[in-house]
């Protein structure tokens, strides 16, 4: 037909690039965010390598450091999957956080209100702080496709409204009497608390997530379903035209996301702190937004990123033990990786644009 | 400070003679504009006509300065004018307005006035650049509310302002682009009332890029018709007819065969098609398509002909169903809503203009567009999964057959050449049997190879008996493929006709809305 075509050439070189990149330029970002991180605890008289090196123990040094280590990644990896699955169909959604205490509140109340054997009320916790965070973030994508609502600030929004409930209910009519000095609903029974991972004494939550992490992987990667779902986060105009229901994939994506935010809340209640309160509000949904930013929206990468991350959130403390430095230095640190990844993303993007990603 | 010095509002200035002689504008291989030669005179409203690509851009960007013409002067009143840059035009008092706003919503009308001029003091004296504007006002046809926020006033309130801004930067000739294509009839018939009424006192020269014939038998003077880089009339709008003006614009009445292939019909009485009073809202207000009734049969290629703008694209996208719409689509005598399992069923495709935007994911990979269509059936899907090695094959033969080049099957969409992205598309679309194919300007940018191809793979689908309906702005290209031409004008089909005893003549007066 033409005198120019021919077939393709063998596949190779430009993909794998793609690929080095994907690493390259988080990696890339970790150090420059590091360096930073160094010369702020120097200007605070404090010896960098010193600094790392606490980093390291209070992190991954010991059995001790790495289950406080895994018990923080495991809402990590959730909080991370409530960014990500979103994303993966084009939405920006940074409302973990309330829909984390949604999650952990519903739990907490369907304890209460459901007598019931220990594994019936356990499944119905988990499945009421899905439903709850679910809809919660659903609710920001259905004003998305519905309303034109932009689904970043909606979730944002939401999510302060769904923590403002939270307090309202676990101050009020939910608050168990016996919580004098720290507002919280009536405890778990023991029986009904998440077991700890056989031979350890990380709870079971780790697994569960990693377990959910690894399915979302498989979903995305390797079903219709997940097909669909990039189809539509890539481009909503083709999936309208190859016939595709994209308002309801776009809701349902949101929906998903909200879900594991919730259930992150659910296990944090039935297997770490055994009450629904403040404590439930400790950052894990903004962290999450990190740990799916740093993992470029991959559920796969999620599950190291979040460790590193819970790690670096598990040697706060010794931190402030060892070198008396305060408490919140992790989060100068997470807030300089986070910094050093979007200007990552960013100077990524325009690379692409340049080197033929456009015509 | 010092150009916001300048304008002494007591002392209006006048609008310019302008003559544009013997320009001529090349682009590799392309001759934008031909040996082109306008006369503008001074206070006169001057709209220039032509279809898509004609040349109307290039020409007034060698007016403003952003092109420098190969050929061919400028004089602006007595003297030849040297416009190398922007900066030129504007020393020269040429202003352009766009179709898009360019006012900052949330500040005033005298702010977005005064910040106009780009260079500003540190401290603005507001009570004398207020004075200031006062007096320019006094002298304007039409009054403004100087304090009304830019983001309450309406578009024609705006587009007003635009042209008040450039009255204020002290321009004498405005080139206003398509300026009411965001306006509704109303307001366009306003704001250019106002432009008419400015060049008639004489303080403004204006030429105006438009689509529209209405727009220049009410309101302009003299109008030049631009076709393929050339100007073909020229003259008084007194003197020259609706029917001229459109034929001038498509082209000369020369008989239609001109490159229609000989081929035997092989339409059959088999509706495949059929629209019944569809209605398509548009981006701004009124419907973009208004009751349209239409049919395809099998066999058959309808070509739906038409100036742009005129509800083609909503028309598409509704069909496509990426936009709502009322009435009733059937397709094989079912009712069709753009669902998957409908366009299964039905066997209805789709080549939309600029394939890579509209018709593929960027950020996927050459075999996952491919597979976009049918990743959802056997054999690409296998239980809940998708088999990325039958999608691998697939697209390998995509590939061979419609001789798509890149870098690999895994390489993005995006990396493509725009005429492999419409390979893509076309193996995409056209491998399945194919009942109804709606194209859209489907050669729209492509180069000549691929352009012949995508012509080739049209036919082909017709003559293995899908109705098609090509919508393009290319009468010529229409002519030579379709067997039946409709024109489309102002969201309605005003006029078909079999395209062997089509005349271009009387289409293109058909087009104008004559």
């Amino acid at each position: 037909m033409s005198a120019t075509a021919t077939s393709p050439p063998a596949s190779g070189g430009l993909a794998l690039g793609r690929a080095a990149y994907a690493v390259l330029l988080p990696v890339a970002a970790i150090l420059v965010a590091a360096a930073a991180f160094a010369i702020f605890v120097a200007l605070y008289g404090r010896n960098p390598v010193e600094v790392f090196t606490t980093i390291y123990l209070g992190g991954f040094a010991s059995t001790f450091a790495w289950q406080n280590t895994l018990s923080r990644a495991a809402p990590l990896i959730l909080a991370g999957l409530a960014v990500a699955i979103p994303a993966r169909a084009g939405m920006i959604i940074i409302g973990g956080e309330g829909a984390l205490a949604f999650g952990g509140l519903a739990a907490a109340a369907t304890y209460l209100a459901l007598p019931a054997p220990p594994l019936v009320v356990q499944a119905a916790m988990m499945f009421a702080a899905v439903l709850t965070g679910g809809l919660l973030i659903g609710l920001a994508g259905w004003l998305r496709q519905y309303r034109g609502i932009n689904e970043t600030i909606s979730s944002l929004l939401l999510s302060y409204l769904a923590l403002a409930v939270f307090h309202q209910l676990v101050e009020g009519p939910l608050r168990d009497p016996g919580s004098l000095d720290k507002p919280a609903t009536a405890p778990l029974a023991p029986e009904v608390m998440l077991p700890a991972i056989p031979g350890t004494d990380i709870h079971i939550g780790l697994a569960i997530s990693i377990a959910v992490a690894l399915l979302a992987f498989a979903f995305i990667r390797y079903t219709v379903w997940g097909f669909t779902l990039r189809v539509v986060g890539g481009s909503a105009k083709v999936g309208r035209m190859i016939g595709l229901p994209v308002n309801r994939w776009i809701t349902g994506a949101a929906f998903a996301g909200g879900a594991m935010a919730g259930l992150a809340g659910a296990v944090e209640v039935a297997a770490v702190q055994g009450t629904a309160s403040s404590s439930l509000i400790a950052g894990y949904g903004t962290s999450g937004i990190l740990v799916a930013f740093l993992s470029r929206q991959s559920p796969l990468a999620i599950i190291p990123v979040a460790i590193l991350m819970g790690g670096l959130q598990a040697s706060g403390s010794l931190l402030q033990r060892r070198l008396d430095l305060p408490d919140a230095s992790i989060l100068v640190f997470q807030g300089l990786l986070f910094v050093a990844v979007l200007v990552a993303d960013a100077l990524g993007q325009s690379f692409r644009d340049k080197n033929g990603g456009g015509r | 400070m010092a150009r916001l010095a300048q304008p002494t509002p007591t002392d209006p200035q006048d609008g310019l003679r302008l003559e544009i002689v013997g320009l001529t504008k090349q682009f590799g291989a392309l001759r934008a504009l031909d040996d082109v030669s306008i006369k503008v005179p001074a206070g006169s409203f001057h709209a220039l006509l032509g279809e898509n690509g004609a040349g109307k851009s290039t020409l007034v960007k060698c007016l403003v300065g952003y092109y420098k013409p190969d050929a061919g002067h400028i004089v602006i009143d007595e003297g030849e004018a040297s416009i190398a840059s922007p900066k030129d035009a504007d020393a020269a008092g040429i202003g352009m307005v766009y179709q898009h706003f360019t006012l900052v919503p949330s500040m005033t009308v005298a702010e977005n006035l005064v910040v106009s001029g780009g260079t500003l003091p540190g401290l603005i004296n507001w009570r004398r650049e207020r004075e200031r504007l006062k007096g320019l006002l006094a002298t304007l046809p039409f009054a403004i509310d100087l304090d009304a926020r830019c983001a309450h006033l309406s578009a024609g309130e705006k587009q007003k302002i635009e042209i008040v801004k450039q009255l204020y930067l002290r321009r004498r000739l405005l080139i206003l682009d398509e300026p009411t294509s965001v306006l509704t009839p109303a307001e366009a018939k306003q704001l250019l009332g106002y432009v008419q009424e400015l060049t008639r006192t004489g303080r403004l020269t204006a030429i105006m890029i438009t689509h529209k014939f209405s727009e220049v038998t009410a309101f302009a003077d003299t109008v030049s018709v631009l076709r393929r880089g050339r100007c073909v009339r020229s003259g008084a709008v007194a003197d020259l007819s609706v029917a001229e003006l459109g034929e001038a614009m498509v082209g000369a009445p020369v008989a239609a065969s001109t490159g229609r292939r000989q081929r035997a019909t092989c339409a059959r009485p088999e509706l495949r098609l059929s629209l019944r009073d569809v209605t398509v809202a548009g981006d701004h207000g009124p419907a973009a398509v208004s009751g349209l009734s239409l049919d395809v049969f099998a066999g058959e290629i309808v070509g739906i002909a038409g100036v742009s703008g005129n509800g083609q694209k909503e028309l598409v996208e509704a069909l496509m169903g990426q936009r709502a719409c009322s009435g009733v689509v059937t397709v094989d005598g079912e009712a069709f809503g753009g669902t998957r399992a409908e366009i299964a069923r039905h066997q209805i495709y789709g080549l939309p203009q600029e394939p890579l935007k509209n018709a593929s994911v960027p950020d996927l990979s050459l075999a996952e567009n491919m597979a976009l269509r049918n990743y959802d059936q056997a054999p690409l899907r296998r239980g809940i999964f998708l088999d990325r090695r039958a999608m691998a094959r697939q697209a390998e033969n995509f590939v061979t057959e419609f001789r798509v080049k890149a870098s690999g099957l895994g390489a993005k969409m995006a990396t493509l050449s725009g005429g492999n992205v419409q390979r893509a598309v076309l193996a995409r679309e056209l491998s399945h049997p194919v009942r109804v194919l709606i194209a859209s300007n489907p050669t729209f940018g492509l180069d000549f190879v691929a352009c012949q191809e995508t012509h080739a793979r049209i036919l082909a689908t017709r003559n293995q008996g899908a109705g098609v309906l090509l919508l393009s702005e290319d009468l010529d290209e229409l002519l030579e493929l379709v067997d039946r031409i409709a024109v489309i004008s102002e969201g309605r089909i005003v006029y078909t006709v079999a395209a062997e005893t089509a005349e271009k003549a009387e289409l293109g007066r058909h087009m104008a809305g004559g």
